[in-house]
């Protein structure tokens, strides 16, 4: 029932915010058209470090309660996490070409999202190493709260390595309010394609790891 | 015993066995002289290209020169079956970590005391400033307070070695960029305050990861 609704609720602020980028709001007047790849721009990022707490909160869980549910949490977060990352770096170059006139630059932010993405990969490393699986999950749960703890030093860090950028000033009111109602818009519509998605790659996973132990059980 | 001594015990066990075996400080201070060689060879011998280059080759350096050390922290124990002699000491996960954290840190710190002074020879740098010794210092607290953690993770994976790296590096890339930009500054004759935002940053990494690693590292090593 709860995932109908989130289906339709999904459905309707997708839908309303293509409409919303594409019709509805003015054209920035420097970057022109391109502008608009900023409304998938910034949700990406956003799950990207949504993402990251989701591992953070279910490696925190797992180290405490060695649930298998907690650390399937943290894992498919990080599954999901690690696909919208990717997109945010592959979105961020496409901004960059026509920009800057190349594919990839030193931006601060793309940087800090380039370090997410190894911290990730990492994640996923340490958990394939490792001797036996719980382990695995012992260790990712690690290298996951680490991470997670990481973030906002990589951001201070790369910011005062290349300099300010023209990012900060979005929520501190010098974004347009028809543009920012438009990023709000995509921000929850993609934050609801996330946690279907999310909730799905658990459910699914939960079920993998039952269907695991039956068998095991019945052999 | 006080929790204090503990800790030295474990540290000074580290300590007699390195005095031993010279294992680590000899053969990464032979890494970290061949390392500034070649670097040498990459980017030639002009004043102004060392110069601008400089920062950078002393970070990476003692990068690598980390990575390898750290390595070596929890091998000879898994190998030699010391580690389950430790955790049956009567003393609490913490205290292995601090204990094997100070051993590293030190064997560290007299590599680079080693290692900067033949930088400054062999580049004809000013690095031997007391701005740049307060960066290295900082800077190598945090590589070891993340680096004991991950290097104890490290031993109990299938891969050992090559682990290490993939985990270690992500995540000091904030206090890198932090230590090549203040000693850049620092080489160009910069004041403290322009070093403040740096050493800050490193500073933070330092107590946040030295608290993190405390409370997770008896995680990783449990059997």
């Amino acid at each position: 029932m709860l995932r109908k609704l989130l289906v339709w609720l999904g459905v309707t602020l997708m839908v309303f915010s293509l409409f919303l980028v594409f019709v509805y709001v003015p054209t920035e007047r420097t970057m022109g058209i391109v502008q608009k790849i900023f409304y998938l721009m910034v949700p990406m990022g956003w799950l990207a470090i949504l993402s990251f707490l989701i591992i953070f909160v279910g490696s925190i869980f797992y180290l405490a309660k060695k649930s298998r549910r907690w650390d399937n949490l943290a894992f498919c977060g990080a599954e999901t996490g690690l696909v919208f990352t990717t997109l945010a770096l592959i979105i961020g170059s496409i901004w960059a070409k026509p920009i800057w006139g190349v594919w990839w630059t030193w931006e601060p932010r793309l940087t800090a999202t380039l370090v997410l993405w190894l911290i990730y990969i990492a994640y996923f490393m340490v958990r394939s190493f490792a001797s036996e699986e719980y382990r695995g999950a012992t260790f990712a749960a690690v290298v996951g709260i680490v991470g997670f703890v990481d973030i906002p030093i990589i951001i201070l860090s790369t910011t005062l390595w290349r300099g300010m950028h023209p990012g900060p000033i979005i929520f501190q009111g010098g974004l347009e309010p028809a543009m920012l109602f438009t990023l709000l818009v995509s921000l929850a519509a993609f934050t609801v394609l996330y946690v279907l998605i999310l909730t799905q790659r658990v459910s699914l996973r939960n079920d993998q790891m039952e269907l695991a132990r039956l068998k095991e059980l019945y052999h | 015993m006080k929790y204090w001594q503990k800790i030295m015990t474990v540290t000074w066990k580290d300590t007699i066995a390195e005095m031993r075996t010279r294992e680590i400080i000899s053969s990464v201070l032979v890494f970290t002289l061949l390392v500034i060689v070649i670097f040498n060879f990459a980017f030639g011998t002009n004043q102004t290209t060392l110069n601008l280059v400089a920062p950078g080759i002393l970070w990476v350096t003692f990068t690598f020169a980390g990575v390898l050390s750290l390595n070596r922290a929890f091998v000879p124990e898994k190998e030699q079956g010391c580690l389950e002699g430790l955790m049956a000491c009567p003393v609490s996960r913490e205290v292995i970590y601090v204990g094997k954290m100070l051993a590293s840190l030190l064997f560290m710190l007299i590599i680079e005391a080693i290692a900067l002074p033949i930088f400054a020879f062999l580049f004809n740098l000013p690095v031997l400033s007391l701005q740049i010794i307060v960066i290295t210092v900082l800077t190598t607290i945090g590589f070891v307070t993340v680096g004991t953690l991950f290097s104890a993770l490290a031993v109990n994976t299938k891969a050992r070695e090559m682990i290490l790296p993939i985990l270690f590096l992500p995540v000091v890339i904030p206090i890198i960029i932090s230590a090549v930009l203040a000693t850049g500054t620092a080489l160009a004759g910069g004041s403290w305050s322009e070093l403040a935002s740096s050493l800050q940053i490193i500073a933070v990494f330092d107590v946040i990861f030295l608290v993190v690693s405390f409370l997770v590292f008896p995680y990783v090593i449990e059997e």
